[in-house]
């Protein structure tokens, strides 16, 4: 048998190996009637105990959505989205836990299996889990050493009870409800999220985190993150998702909205690692996120880190408005794409601010059948003087049924600024395969290798946990590429 | 009339052709020819207000009549060529031949001009064609231009955009090129009040080549915008973009690039690098370069720069006694030399020089 074939068996094998997350976790739900019209967003606000303030609020976004039309101009294709059939609210059906002692135990058996067993995480990397399950946070850890420091790490529905005046004045800020079509849908139907507040010149004293999770069938996942950084603090925080196995597509529309005023710092990882559908492309996560930063002060900074593996699409640009002088932009971003899967995805830098700066570095890899897509645009408005911007783009194609694409967009509108653009397309070099091979790697450790190097300037930029599951990931995620 | 396209068009959203929606143009009258025309030497063909001039033209064997327009692509702008042209060059060179060069010159004074030029080159031909497009006055040039490159032909095109600051300028050129053929193209976009220039070029054939260069000066508050679309419809090709642009004043520069990459065009060698110098707090560039890649074997990438001249340099020759001016002349000088590179007739490039000294000098 050649090495080719012998790979190629290899490889199919591997192909055909579940997707390692795909189970389910049976425990009773409680769900609301499918479907969407106002009735169901009354339902969802009155569910939750929500002031009316709020409640107008998702019915304004909601009367718009119904004008708005699904956006087309991403470099995507799904049939039609039936927004009637889904379901817009799920949750365990026991009153949500005070303590880790509280929480269903097959959750917990869950997340275990995810890799995230709470007590043990929690121990030993010192992170606090803010575990999303469906619509509900069941978990939330080391709120008290977070307390003591004035931080406060929460749901965002309980933060709507305790603390209205914050989420009042910033909730939507940042992106309003009628931004666009997912966001206002979001806006309507939100269910959860994270809450995040750092008090004046606090540095959070861990790294904050949150696992998503889409559990129940046909239901839309829809939180809703907010996080404020005041004068001086800084936070860093983790997302991760993971998704079990469906046959049908499932809508996920999240928005992320985060605020630094003066010599703020908010560091955003995420790993996003949703169900992409299985090797013909059938079923899969739709994952249309709106995510934006505001560096609101003076110095301020905010920096954007993706690692996007999973999904049948992704639809997310994660902004920065740089309107603080002296405020910083970054965007690291990997995206990868197998099979049927398709990704268009990038960023926005508005420089309003003076001496404002940004960084995009981004890493698109490209296999089997896959179309992955960056876009993004920078803009330097006419008072950014001494604006400065430096993006680079790069994709990797393996094999050739698929496709890579780069569309930025760049406009500049100050003389003093200063914008540089780079973006090549290759396919992995035949020479530093045969290098590796001639030590005696296998095709695929090989192709894992320079795949891992090739993503080196975004990985650095995770936090550590983070670093070592996402290189994990784009292993797995490139079985079955080569041969 | 087909309208306009609009900027809700992705391929127009920096570009708004309201201000050419608002005017009313009358049939181009007609016009004597001024005596400041360019002659180089080489045989000449005149166009004036859209109307083949053969009183001002050199007898040329290559040249047929006109014939009628039928359009097959969705194009806006080339639809509206197709319900109004009248006129146009129609220049055939046969198999083998080397028609050395060839000066094109449009003139227009008024009205609305919608020549549509056809230049066809059998297998192994070479032609150098150099326009030259000037005019007085408010008018609307609006020139198709489709060349086809059969198998190891090869065509120069020179293109000096000099229309008049009161006219609009909107040409669209498609290239396609055969097996082995090349299409080397340099275009200087510097007159019109707000003006578009749409390259589409097919490499069908394996091995075929092209350079869509161009250098964008602008100032007042002129619009310029460079589109071009290169697409790798065959293995081994490569294609090389260079796009200056120098921007003073309130003057707006626009390049959209995209490079395409079918699936069976492996081996494929696609550059492009566009960058802008702006002058004036007021200038502004906006710069779209796109790769949409479906092949895995190749090598493509695209660069973008904007900024303003380096004050270091500036420095640098200050410091060696030349005066401010002189250096930054010499600086721009520079940073446009790469962009003209395939303009390798002497003759043409002569011009080119001149044509950016006026420039530099009127500003």
């Amino acid at each position: 048998m050649s090495a080719t074939v012998e790979t190629r068996d290899t490889v199919e094998a591997l192909s055909v190996e579940k997707y390692k997350y795909g189970f389910t976790t049976e425990i009773a739900m409680e769900e609301f009637p499918k479907g969407l019209n106002e009735e169901i967003v009354r339902l969802i606000s009155a569910k939750k105990g929500e002031p009316d303030w709020l409640l107008a609020w998702r019915l304004k976004a909601f009367a718009l959505w119904q004008k708005l039309e699904e956006p087309h101009w991403a470099r995507v294709e799904h049939p039609p989205i039936a927004y009637d059939e889904l379901y817009y609210y799920a949750a365990p059906a026991a009153p949500a836990p005070k303590s880790l002692e509280e929480v269903d135990p097959a959750l917990l058996n869950m997340y275990e299996k995810l890799g995230i067993p709470l007590n043990e995480r929690a121990a030993l990397a010192g992170v606090a889990v803010d575990a999303v399950f469906d619509s509900v946070s069941v978990a939330t850890t080391f709120r008290e050493t977070l307390a003591k420091s004035g931080v406060i790490f929460c749901p965002i529905s309980e933060a709507v009870r305790e603390h209205p005046e914050l989420v009042r004045k910033y909730l939507g800020s940042v992106v309003p409800y009628g931004d666009n079509y997912f966001a206002a849908l979001n806006s309507a139907v939100f269910s959860d999220g994270s809450f995040v507040y750092i008090p004046k010149g606090v540095r959070c004293p861990m790294e904050l985190s949150t696992y998503f999770r889409i559990n129940a069938r046909n239901t839309g996942q829809f939180e809703r993150t907010l996080i404020i950084a005041e004068e001086g603090a800084s936070v860093s925080y983790l997302e991760g998702c993971t998704a079990p196995m469906r046959d049908e597509n499932q809508l996920h529309a999240a928005v992320v909205e985060l605020v630094a005023m003066d010599d703020a710092k908010i560091k955003y990882s995420t790993v996003q690692n949703w169900y992409p559908g299985d090797a013909q492309g059938k079923g899969g996560i739709y994952n249309f996120v709106t995510k934006r930063g505001a560096c609101r002060g003076k110095n301020s900074k905010i920096s954007w880190t993706q690692v996007e593996t999973g999904s049948a699409i992704t639809w997310k640009y994660p902004s920065c408005i740089l309107q603080g002088d002296g405020s910083v932009g970054e965007f690291y971003s990997v995206a990868m794409t197998h099979n049927h899967q398709q990704a268009d995805t990038g960023t926005k830098m508005i420089h309003i601010g003076k001496n404002t700066t940004s960084t995009i570095i981004s890493k698109g890899i490209s296999a089997g059948h896959s179309n992955n897509t960056y876009r993004g645009l920078v803009k330097i408005m006419p008072n950014a003087s001494g604006a400065r911007n430096y993006t680079q783009c790069d994709s990797l194609l393996i094999g050739d049924q698929c496709g890579a694409h780069t569309v930025p967009y760049i406009e500049s509108r100050n003389a003093s600024a200063k914008v540089e653009h780079e973006a090549t397309t290759s396919k992995i070099a035949e020479d530093q395969l045969f290098y590796c091979r001639s030590r005696g790697l296998s095709e695929e450790d090989a192709v894992g290798l320079i795949v891992n190097g090739f993503c080196k300037d975004v990985l650095k930029e995770l936090p550590m946990e983070f670093a070592v599951e996402a290189q994990k990931l784009l292993a797995v995620s490139l079985e079955g590429s080569v041969g | 009339m087909t309208a306009l396209p609009t900027r809700s068009l992705e391929a127009w959203r920096y570009t708004d052709l309201r201000p050419l929606d608002a005017m009313s143009f009358a049939e181009a009258p007609a016009a004597s020819i001024p005596g400041d025309l360019p002659d180089i030497g080489v045989p000449r063909l005149v166009f004036v207000n859209g109307r083949f001039d053969a009183a001002a033209s050199s007898a040329l064997m290559f040249a047929h009549d006109f014939a009628t327009v039928t359009e097959e692509s969705d194009l806006p702008l080339a639809l509206i060529n197709a319900q109004h042209a009248q006129d146009g060059l129609t220049l055939e060179i046969p198999a083998g031949v080397d028609a050395g060069v060839v000066l094109l010159i449009s003139y227009a004074n008024g009205g609305a001009l919608h020549p549509r030029h056809r230049v066809s080159l059998g297998a192994g031909a070479t032609l150098t064609l150099l326009e030259v497009i000037k005019g007085e006055g408010v008018y609307w040039h609006n020139p198709v231009t489709d060349i086809v490159l059969a198998q190891g032909a090869r065509l120069a095109h020179y293109r000096l955009q000099n229309e008049s600051r009161e006219a609009f300028h909107l040409a669209t050129i498609r290239v396609g090129a055969a097996a082995d053929a090349a299409y080397e193209s340099f275009t200087a976009v510097m007159g019109a009040k707000l003006s578009r220039a749409e390259f589409h070029v097919e490499l069908s054939g394996a091995k075929a080549h092209t350079h869509v260069n161009a250098a964008q000066l602008l100032g007042d508050s002129q619009h310029g915008d460079f589109t071009s679309v290169v697409r790798h419809k065959a293995p081994d090709c490569s294609s090389r973009q260079t796009v200056k642009s120098v921007l003073s004043d309130a003057a707006r520069g626009v390049f959209q690039g995209r490079i395409e990459v079918d699936r069976v065009a492996q081996k494929t060698d696609g550059y492009q690098m566009s960058q802008a110098l702006l002058l004036s707090p007021a200038a502004e560039m906006d710069i779209k370069p796109e790769l949409q890649i479906f092949a895995d074997d190749v090598k493509c990438s695209h660069g973008a720069t904007i900024g303003a001249l380096d004050e270091e340099q500036v420095f640098y020759l200050r410091s060696r006694g030349i005066p401010e001016d002189t250096a930054r002349a010499m600086l721009i000088r520079a940073f446009l030399t790469e962009a003209l590179e395939p303009v390798t007739h002497a003759g043409a490039h002569a011009l080119f020089e001149a044509a950016i000294e006026t420039w530099w000098t009127g500003k």
